[in-house]
């Protein structure tokens, strides 16, 4: 079989989702056979059948290589750039053989395809002070800053800004004033940069509110929706970790609480005990945090689900009462790994992102994101310290560390140079969505 | 086949029935159940928030004992959100050497040592994934002794067990976030399909933003009765317990009567390999599973007419 790009054009059934708010008239589907090369985008596509069938499709578009990050849509009900899929691919995965478009989730509809990225996603990105709060004093020249510190912060500036995390978003579904994935991937792109003065101030704004870094679900939705690898629930996990463990930052929300509890919980069990979770995360992580007002309430609101759990044996008053506890040898193995890993005096995070995997199954030299280096895996800080390694952060960026597996040629080739002036990317797409 | 088996906590804590069951069904479909009882917690997601590196040395030191078990296929779990955790820190350990000699310099003062062998590296399925690429749907097939006919069954898959693809080995080939419905048409039942079946069951920030995951729960379980399931099945028992154990709070966030049996996996297959749904622990839900219980006896009912 030809590969993709010399196979001749063959007919493609789209069905295009249709609403014009402004016509009072509601949505509808709409259906058009376009011919294309197989290996041609679905944008294309579209853009296609708007020229021959119908000119008043509405879709947005700019740069049709999966940069400007404008015409964001869902594609068989997932979300994707529509300029970055290609027709058969989109083909294998259309249950019906009609390839499915619809707009973006999460957001008003302006026309068809068209979502108002300015109502729900710039205004969240503005939300997170997008910008640098430069230290004090601003030195004469340059800052200067260790490579490792400036590769960190480079899959979050891997953002084109195309709401694809914003339209799939399970927290946003039920929670629309939540901040969000993409605005949390843009909060740590500063949060981690050291040049930046406000790190507390910046996550304890993120953590008391309610809508901020503990509103998110963990469903993974961003991670699978992103076509540029950068893992937006990834970072809001490390600005939770930054939050709790650097900054000792403990919100209204319980999230510092839930964490301590459950780490506690393990450290001293070997395995959960949910009867004593509920009340610690709301009252703090002792025995005793079950009397503190806050889990009183909580465990008063509960009372009818832990009275019906009972009557159905579901939950034993021993069970309760008394932890599933793993074998004291084992407990005493497991506390020694959280003593000898708790203790560092800096923690190791490995970020596939940045270090890529293995090819030879031989070590390779890790540039963790924090921590010490894998080649000398024991050693402090001291030894990961960039000793006349720094960089200068206002010159060329280092080379692209893009993601370790490929997401397809194009991504490959326009993977964002990762730079501190990434903003201007950014400034692009806003434009291009006007 | 004899597998390596990680229980989890919740399944012995707040959902026995999930365990218990489990215990019933793996004889019937001649799995041996060797259970890893010395391992902890697989941290759900909230240890390696807390600390990556405390994670995956928790989990490389399971996936040691999991290779110490004398002749186990592969290692088996039976929660989506295990499954999850295990899988992102497999991940990073199978990717990188230097890291793995790391992580296995710590479990080295027990004498552990978590081995990957690119050829043949470490495989931990959940259940569901276990019978469809091991025991086979049609060998599943051949199994039951009481197919789920007119049973109207929809699949809850949560998040960890679906997403990411790439981690969790999801492609064409491998249609696991498909399997639910696989395994439910080869019991013999009807695959119900609602909008929120691979949504979050809202479960990791109940404690967080409790009317927003009461919300989710509430809402894809309302999707589940609008679309006239007579029940829900899930591999995950986290997600159980927003969704039957929170189901009357859930239910009154979003303003509606719910009533919603939710089924662990290994119980719906129970039902169908020939169980009692007591024996099944199905008595145990907060949420009766009365349409289920009452299939059962009409179909017990039938069988001795």
């Amino acid at each position: 079989m030809p590969e993709a790009h010399d196979r001749p054009p063959e007919q493609f059934k789209l069905r295009l989702r249709r609403y014009n708010p402004e016509s009072g008239e509601a949505p509808y589907w709409d259906e058009h056979t376009v011919e294309l090369e197989p290996h041609r985008s679905v944008l294309e596509g579209v853009l296609q059948a708007r020229d021959r069938f119908d000119g008043s499709i509405g879709i947005r578009c700019s740069c049709r290589q999966a940069i400007c990050g404008s015409c964001g849509v869902r594609v068989n009900g997932e979300p994707a750039l529509a300029c970055h899929t290609h027709l058969d691919a989109a083909l294998s995965s259309a249950p019906d053989g009609v390839i499915e478009i619809e707009p973006m989730g999460n957001m008003p509809v302006i026309k068809d395809l068209i979502v108002d990225m300015d109502a729900v996603h710039w205004k969240k990105i503005r939300r997170v002070t997008p910008w640098l709060l430069a230290k004090e004093p601003v030195p004469e020249r340059e800052y200067l800053v260790s490579k490792e510190a400036m590769v960190d912060v480079t899959q979050s500036m891997a953002c084109i800004q195309c709401g694809a995390c914003v339209s799939d978003c399970l927290a946003m579904e039920v929670d629309p004033g939540f901040i969000g994935p993409a605005a949390l991937a843009k909060a740590y792109r500063f949060v981690g940069d050291p040049r930046d003065a406000e790190q507390y101030e910046r996550l304890n704004d993120l953590a008391q509110d309610p809508q901020g870094i503990f509103d998110c679900t963990h469903c993974f939705k961003c991670v699978e929706a992103c076509p540029k690898d950068v893992n937006p629930m990834g970072q809001i996990m490390r600005l939770r970790r930054i939050a709790t463990a650097d900054q000792k930052i403990v919100d209204q929300n319980n999230g510092e609480r839930h964490e301590a509890a459950f780490t506690g919980l393990i450290r001293g069990n070997g395995l959960l005990w949910e009867a004593e979770l509920l009340p610690r995360s709301y009252g703090g992580n002792s025995w005793f945090g079950k009397f503190a007002p806050a889990a009183g309430k909580e465990l008063l609101s509960s009372l009818p689900t832990i009275v019906k759990a009972l009557l159905r044996g579901k939950v034993t008053p021993l069970g309760a009462l008394k932890p599933h506890r793993i074998p004291s040898g084992d407990l005493k193995s497991v506390r020694a790994i959280f003593d000898k890993v708790e203790s560092r005096d800096e923690r190791y995070e490995l970020n596939l992102y940045i270090v890529g995997e293995d090819e030879t199954g031989e070590p390779v030299a890790v540039a963790a994101g924090e921590g010490t280096t894998a080649s000398e895996p024991t050693s402090g800080p001291a030894d990961a310290a960039p000793s006349g390694e720094s960089i200068v952060a206002s010159s060329p960026p280092p080379p692209d560390p893009g993601p370790p597996s490929a997401v397809g040629r194009e991504g490959e080739s326009e993977q964002a140079a990762p730079g501190p002036e990434d903003d201007s990317e950014n400034e692009a797409a806003e434009g291009s969505n006007q | 086949m004899k597998v390596a088996y990680w229980p989890g906590c919740v399944s012995r804590g707040f959902t026995p029935e999930l365990h218990g069951s489990m215990a019933k069904v793996a004889p019937l479909l001649d799995i041996e159940l060797v259970e890893l009882d010395r391992a902890c917690c697989t941290g759900a997601g909230v240890i390696a928030e807390h600390n990556q590196e405390l994670a995956d040395t928790l989990n490389a030191r399971t996936f040691a004992l999991a290779q110490q078990v004398p002749g186990a296929e592969l290692m088996m779990n039976i929660c989506s959100t295990c499954q999850g955790a295990q899988s992102e820190c497999q991940e990073r350990l199978d990717a990188n050497s230097a890291y793995r000699e790391h992580v296995n310099s710590t479990l080295s003062s027990e004498g552990l040592s978590y081995e990957f062998d690119p050829a043949r590296p470490l495989t931990n399925k959940n259940f569901l994934w276990l019978l469809v690429e091991e025991i086979g749907l049609d060998a599943l097939r051949s199994r039951v002794r009481r197919p789920l006919t007119n049973l109207k069954v929809g699949p809850f898959y949560g998040c960890y067990i679906v997403r990411p693809r790439k981690r969790l080995g999801i492609d064409a080939e491998h249609r696991r976030d498909n399997y639910l419905h696989d395994v439910i048409d080869a019991l013999g039942g009807t695959v119900i399909d609602y909008a929120g079946m691979r949504k979050c069951c809202g479960f990791p920030i109940i404690t967080m933003n409790k009317e927003a995951s009461l919300k989710q729960a509430g809402r894809h379980l309302g999707d589940a009765v609008d679309a006239e399931a007579d029940c829900l099945v899930t591999p995950c028992p986290l997600c159980h317990l927003n969704l039957d154990l929170q189901q009357p709070l859930a239910e009154k966030t979003v303003g509606r009567q719910l009533d919603m049996p939710v089924l662990h996996l290994p119980q719906l297959v129970g039902l169908a390999l020939g169980l009692d749904p007591k024996e099944l622990g199905l008595s145990r839900h907060v949420v009766r599973p009365t349409s289920v219980i009452d299939w059962s006896a009409s179909v017990v009912a039938s069988t001795a007419a």
